[in-house]
């Protein structure tokens, strides 16, 4: 972004991926004359090799980024001063606009600095004190306008808030806009209307016309030098600072990831969680008997969760609800289950969910299996795209650490998920056989249905419990 | 549905919640045998009777004082004050007792205080007060300010609904002037939803009270005259306000002014001004405008009232002004 009479090459946003880019020539040299449109610098990406053309005619009058070096989109590379803006009598400036000045701060020297209008803003405000700094300049101090097209009213290159905070997203110089607001100020219309009319690519093709708009605050993604001027994305973005006894480390993709999933999920969904709790004294029966018949046949261990699995999935048939999704305005239901296990990675930093297809033409052995199979390809990161894609209904299990109670977040855009937790000795009243109250030590098992209540109502979360908890009780060794 | 009065619409909803529910009564200086000094309670006493309609002596810290009472023993007072102005004597019992009692001793003190407000009629600076601001800035008080008739009926009701004490600001200038539909059935308004008075896009007006119509009338002119854009927004409540529809109207049109009866420092609208500045100044294209009454107590000469009260006039050459920014 131009600070002031200089026009600024930037890196340019050559897809909506593309977050850097490497420069791998320079065409022109510090002091040489370039045309408009004349080919500048050559720039590699992930997506292409590219030319660079100028945004202006002039005299390139600083390369801040050498061959060789990767920065973030929208990253000064260099600075042009337009023709006719040379040589100013830097005691003499035209403009008497005092509010000017910091803002026309030239570059340091040294790696660029943040280029952004939020920058220029804030210097601005900062009433000069940075802006003094003495630098190798090889920039002009403040002079008359040059090719802007503003004209040098006072104010005239005051920018509010929100135009450089729009300016700063799509990368696009408010110097080049023609400014309707008092005294030529370029209005949040003006740039709006400069970006819409396709502008930003006309006057400053080296700008990215249509950056994505910034949802994710981006950390600049490794740009260790250049880190600031990432074209900043407005609040979050600020680099956490460490205080004393703290460490602050980056986050990784997944933990992004899981941060903006989880908000979104919360942000989307109506979330209310019903628990039930489940005698598993028969299960736990059944299951020490299969033990030793799957693992020596089959190498796969029957656990409670399977058993869940199975039961769930059975019972899920009858709810297609609970297994459903919110589209819009439509309800969607299936004939299918493509069940989800929220898994925890090896190095404990980290979760993911990968599915298990068609789980409704499982028996429980189909099951074990296949839990077992995703969980031991999650934890060795050998999942392929299509695993952790389109479940329709998940089951988390932080029981094993003994938790007897959570509320999960639903994986979006699914209507609920299923939470088991430790299943515990307890005293427990049943009748015997003449009928009586009688206690007697049951093996419980705590189970949560967290639902979407957008979709999903309390009284048929309810029943959705008590059948799948009628379903573990009543487990016969026939049943599968 | 059937038109009426913003003052009947008040009158309306309080008689009905009377009828509803027997823990409802009135009280205040003159609401029984004269009806009250704007006839909001008229014919109230024969209706419901002189221990529901309670003629008070001038004295507003017992009128208050004795609703705070009634309110920890269980019943739902509705005091009025004969202007909102007094209201001033009424202030410990309101700002000691009434908005502490709950957080002191966990007692819900369920009381409205009905403060006829505002000028533009020549009361001369006893009678034409907008004291709103004072009360925002206390802890446990909840203050509305509705502008429609509709809004009149429904905000009253949640008002007696609530378990906190509420200031009721009903502007007088708009007792008689404003007409509009009121539904015939019971309805609450809730606090702390802003209305869209009228929908723009280049620059927004938050309001509240009379000066709805000032704005609207000023929107109007400059829709007309320069084909400019004005979103209108009516906070209805002070406190709760709808800060989340203010910045989303700011996030759209990026130009505010804030526009309140009540004067300048310390107005409710500087309130509304900083969390603009706080929590929205990457959208702004403009500073935040005030448009307020001077810091003066309200004239008497209807000429100088009317250069003291924000005029269509002005809120038009305001507009023009953030809309050249």
């Amino acid at each position: 972004m131009a600070t002031g009479t200089l026009v600024d090459v930037v890196m340019p946003q050559m897809g909506v991926s593309v977050s850097e880019g490497t420069i791998t020539k320079w065409v022109k040299s510090e002091g040489e004359t370039v045309e408009a449109d004349e080919t500048l610098l050559e720039i590699s990406t992930d997506k292409v090799d590219t030319e660079v053309p100028s945004p202006a005619s002039g005299v390139l009058q600083q390369i801040l980024v050498q061959e060789g070096e990767t920065v973030a989109v929208g990253t000064k590379l260099a600075a042009i001063t337009p023709e006719g803006a040379e040589a100013p009598a830097p005691s003499a400036p035209a403009d008497e606009a005092p509010p000017e000045a910091p803002a026309e701060a030239p570059p340091a020297a040294e790696p660029p600095e943040p280029a952004t209008q939020e920058a220029a803003a804030e210097s601005a405000a900062a009433s000069g004190a940075e802006g003094e700094t003495p630098t190798a300049a090889p920039a002009p101090p403040p002079t008359s306008p040059a090719e802007a097209p503003v004209t040098t009213e006072n104010g005239s290159r005051f920018v509010s808030p929100v135009v450089a905070r729009i300016a700063a997203e799509h990368g696009v110089d408010v110097a080049q806009i023609p400014g309707t607001g008092r005294g030529g100020r370029v209005t949040k219309k003006d740039i709006l209307g400069y970006i819409e009319s396709g502008g930003a690519e006309a006057a400053a093709p080296a700008a990215p016309a249509e950056a994505p708009p910034p949802e994710a605050p981006q950390p600049a993604p490794e740009a260790p030098p250049a880190a600031p001027e990432a074209p900043a994305p407005p609040p979050a973005a600020a680099p956490a600072a460490a205080q004393e006894g703290e460490t602050v480390e980056p986050m990784s993709a997944m933990r992004r990831g899981i941060a903006e999933h989880m908000r979104r999920s919360l942000d989307t969904s109506a979330h209310v969680t019903s628990s039930i709790e489940v005698d598993m004294s028969k299960v736990a029966a059944i299951r020490s008997k299969l033990k030793k018949e799957y693992q020596d046949a089959y190498g796969v261990n029957p656990t409670y969760l399977a058993f869940v699995a199975r039961a769930a999935v059975e019972t899920l048939k009858d709810y297609p609800w609970v297994n459903g999704e919110l589209r819009g305005d439509s309800i969607v239901t299936r004939s299918f289950v493509k069940l989800g296990f929220a898994v925890e990675l090896a190095d404990g930093k980290g979760l993911i969910v990968p599915v298990v297809k068609n789980a409704e033409t499982l028996n429980l052995l189909g099951i074990a299996k296949a839990i077992a199979d995703i969980a031991a390809r999650a934890r060795d990161k050998k999942l392929l795209p299509e695993d952790v894609q389109g479940g329709t209904f998940t089951i988390t299990n932080p029981g094993g650490y003994g938790t007897f109670h959570g509320t999960p977040i639903i994986s979006q855009p699914q209507a609920a998920i299923l939470g088991t937790y430790a299943v515990v000795k307890r005293p427990w009243v049943v009748q015997d056989e003449m009928g009586e109250d009688v206690i007697a030590i049951r093996s419980i098992m705590n189970l949560t249905l967290t639902y979407d209540h957008r979709l999903v109502d309390g009284a048929l979360a309810g029943r959705f419990l008590r059948d799948l908890r009628e379903r573990l009780e009543s487990w016969g060794e026939s049943d599968y | 549905m059937a038109e009426k009065t913003y003052l009947q619409a008040i009158s309306d909803g309080l008689r009905q919640e009377m009828r509803r529910d027997k823990r409802v009564f009135v009280i205040g200086e003159d609401v029984g045998v004269y009806g009250g000094a704007f006839k909001v309670t008229q014919g109230f006493q024969e209706e419901f009777g002189p221990w529901r309609v309670i003629d008070a002596p001038l004295a507003e810290t017992a009128i208050v004082g004795g609703c705070t009472g009634a309110a920890i023993m269980g019943m739902r007072p509705v005091a009025e004050m004969q202007f909102a102005d007094f209201v001033s004597c009424a202030w410990d019992h309101l700002v000691t007792v009434a908005a502490k009692q709950r957080y002191r001793a966990g007692t819900p003190v369920p009381i409205v205080v009905r403060c006829p407000s505002g000028g533009g009629f020549s009361g001369g600076p006893f009678h034409s007060q907008n004291p709103e601001s004072s009360f925002a800035h206390i802890p446990g008080l909840k203050v509305v300010c509705p502008a429609t008739p509709e809004d009149a009926k429904g905000l009253l009701v949640s008002a007696i609904e609530d378990p906190n004490p509420v200031l009721y600001f009903e502007h007088k200038h708009l007792y008689r002037r404003i007409k509009a539909d009121v539904p015939d059935d019971r309805y609450t308004t809730p606090f702390g939803e802003a209305r869209v008075h009228r929908e723009g896009d280049d620059l927004t007006i938050v309001t509240w009270g009379a000066m709805v119509y000032t704005a609207a009338e000023a929107a109007d002119k400059v829709a007309e005259e320069d084909g400019i854009s004005t979103e209108i927004l009516d906070l209805r409540t002070i406190i709760p306000w709808d800060k989340k529809a203010v910045l989303a109207s700011v996030e759209k049109t990026s130009k505010v002014m804030v526009l309140h009866e009540d004067t300048h420092t310390g107005g409710f609208g500087g309130e509304i001004a900083a969390s603009i500045a706080e929590e929205a100044f990457e959208q702004l294209d403009a500073p935040v405008k005030r448009l307020t009454a001077p810091d003066t107590p309200v004239p008497f000469a209807p000429t100088l009232e009317k250069a003291f009260l924000p005029q269509v006039d002005d809120v038009v050459a305001a507009i023009r002004e953030l809309a050249e920014y």
